[in-house]
């Protein structure tokens, strides 16, 4: 392809990328401007209490540029509990990949706690951390846990036959052959899990925060919510959604550098 | 198993660099046992060119992969330099049809994977993994992944990691089975090549009776149900050899009889 084809094919994925968002604000502002009651505010409003939030200078009220705060809490604890998950996850779902024992030990159990959807722990985790942040802390690692363990194990477990055959008729002994094979070949698949995590992580955020925090993305939708301030809530959703899509941008390109070799990723 | 066959090499005998005697290979299959193979003998010295024919599930494969150490024999011994093959091991490089590249690494790296494996220094391995990448005529592929590569390369890349481990033993199991003619052709050239400049010794399974011919230094012929050798041809043509020619023509159809009797 020459320069120009390359850049008019670029041009024109930019110009579907945002054709969507642009039809449905269209959308959004049509059905809630002009006179009326409507429970739901137009975009310009939102886009005005956004700038508010995260600036001030415009309501000057209680909420009036904190959205940097509030943000960084999210942020710490998507990455916090996202983090400690991808710490017990990857270690525990390689020894349940490549050991039977721990896989009987483990297994079942974790099959029968899979299920239970993130939710249903936040009244049992409001008992055991109390009201604060170590709940929400502790739902992110738990929305993040699964998806990381759950793709490490199938990565470990997936690796073709023939690569160990290859590996031991080149001189790996039963040691390296972890490092030398299991771990790359499996790669592929732990960076999806980790992919994954982080986006069950910013799934889960809100639901964390609402168990009491002061600070958080989710802390303020919960508490806009009850104040009827819906330019607020709306406006925290935006915030999670751009920041989840910028931090999953990052995981991919990431993976683009470290799985150059995978024709999936690379 | 071992003592009955720690029979002293007697003068004049030059030990074989394999020596595969009366083993038989059995499968458990659900309940039953397939006996694979049966009573294959065969001795291979030090340089030897083999080929291996025989219809579909004769064990060609089977063989292949208990001298490769993959599978272990159900009676029988078989010996590499008169010591049981118990396992794995870089003397013995495996060609692999479906390739077995790690498609993690480049071409070097696949190539410099066995040397470093076996504890030799980065560089060397390095400067070993570019002598081979040149053999085998990839230079300029050197830095591609796997999945960038033509089958006929990848077919290279498997000869060459194995040339580069220094394995005394080629192991190829329908190696150019899935290449086009032409590129076959070239391979097969290149095979010669390097198996006559670094004294290999060559165990080459194929189903097309021409290739054996024009590769080997003798066929050997195996039938199924269950799998046995039934002949063990030696090839005295000249190389290269010219599969028009009139002696090699008679060899095919003495082959292609020896196959179709036994089916
Ligand atoms: N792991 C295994 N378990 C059970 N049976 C096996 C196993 N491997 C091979 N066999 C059986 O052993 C016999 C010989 O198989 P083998 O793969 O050696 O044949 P082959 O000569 O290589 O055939 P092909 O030309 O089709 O590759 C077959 O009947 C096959 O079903
Ligand atoms: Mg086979």
């Amino acid at each position: 392809m020459t320069a120009l084809a390359v850049r008019a094919a670029a041009s024109r994925q930019a110009l579907l990328a945002v054709a969507a968002p642009v039809l449905g604000l269209l959308a959004w502002h049509v059905t809630t401007s002009g006179p009326g009651y409507h429970l739901i505010p137009p975009p310009a409003d939102v886009a005005v209490q956004w700038w508010d939030l995260a600036f001030g200078g415009v309501w000057d009220d209680l909420y009036s540029a904190t959205l940097f705060t509030h943000a960084m809490a999210s942020l710490g604890r998507v990455y916090g509990g996202f983090a400690l998950a991808a710490l017990v996850a990857l270690p525990m779902g390689m020894l349940i990949g490549r050991i039977a024992v721990v896989r009987d030990l483990l297994d079942p159990s974790l099959q029968i706690l899979r299920p239970i959807p993130v939710t249903a722990w936040l009244p049992l985790a409001m008992i055991v951390f109390g009201i604060g942040p170590r709940s929400a802390f502790f739902l992110v690692f738990l929305g993040a846990f699964y998806p990381i363990l759950l793709n490490t194990v199938f990565g470990v477990r997936s690796v073709e036959g023939r690569l160990f055959e290859a590996a031991a008729m080149l001189g790996v002994g039963r040691q390296a052959v972890f490092w030398k094979v299991v771990l790359p070949a499996s790669l592929p698949s732990i960076f999806t899990g980790l992919r994954l995590g982080l986006g069950f992580a910013w799934v889960v955020i809100v639901v964390g925060e609402m168990t009491g925090v002061q600070t958080g993305l989710g802390a303020i939708i919960m508490e806009a919510r009850q104040l009827s301030r819906t330019e607020i809530v709306i406006s925290g959703m935006v915030t999670i959604g751009v920041l989840g899509f910028l931090s999953d941008r990052m995981v991919q390109l990431l993976g683009q550098r470290l799985l150059r070799w995978s024709p999936q990723h690379g | 198993m071992g003592e009955v066959l720690e029979r002293p090499a007697t003068a004049g005998t030059v030990l074989p660099i394999l020596d595969i005697r009366h083993v038989d290979k059995r499968f458990a299959f659900g309940a039953e046992t397939i006996t694979a193979l049966s009573d294959a003998t065969l001795r291979i010295d030090k340089g030897e060119f083999v080929c291996l024919i025989g219809p579909s599930g004769c064990g060609k494969s089977t063989l292949l992969r208990m001298v490769a150490g993959f599978e272990t024999v159900s009676a029988g011994a078989l010996l590499m330099w008169g010591k049981p093959v118990s396992g794995p091991g870089p003397d013995r490089g495996m060609v692999f049809q479906d390739y077995g590249l790690f498609p993690w690494l480049t071409v070097s790296q696949n190539i410099a994977f066995g040397p470093i494996a076996r504890g030799r220094p980065k560089a060397e391995a390095a400067a070993t993994a570019r002598r081979f990448v040149e053999m085998v005529g990839l230079t300029r592929f050197a830095d591609a992944y796997p999945h960038q590569l033509s089958g006929g390369m990848k077919q290279r890349v498997a000869i060459a990691r194995v040339l580069a481990n220094d394995a005394e033993v080629v192991l190829m199991d329908e190696p150019f089975g899935a290449l086009d003619a032409m590129t076959r052709e070239r391979l097969q050239e290149e095979l010669l090549e390097i198996w006559a400049r670094a004294k290999l010794s060559i165990i080459f399974v194929t189903h097309a009776i021409e290739e054996a011919i024009i590769l080997a230094d003798r066929v050997v012929v195996m039938s199924p149900g269950p799998g046995r050798i039934i002949a063990d041809e030696r090839i005295a043509l000249p190389r290269p050899r010219d599969p028009t020619g009139v002696e090699f023509n008679a060899l095919r159809r003495h082959l292609s009889g020896l196959l179709g009797s036994h089916h």
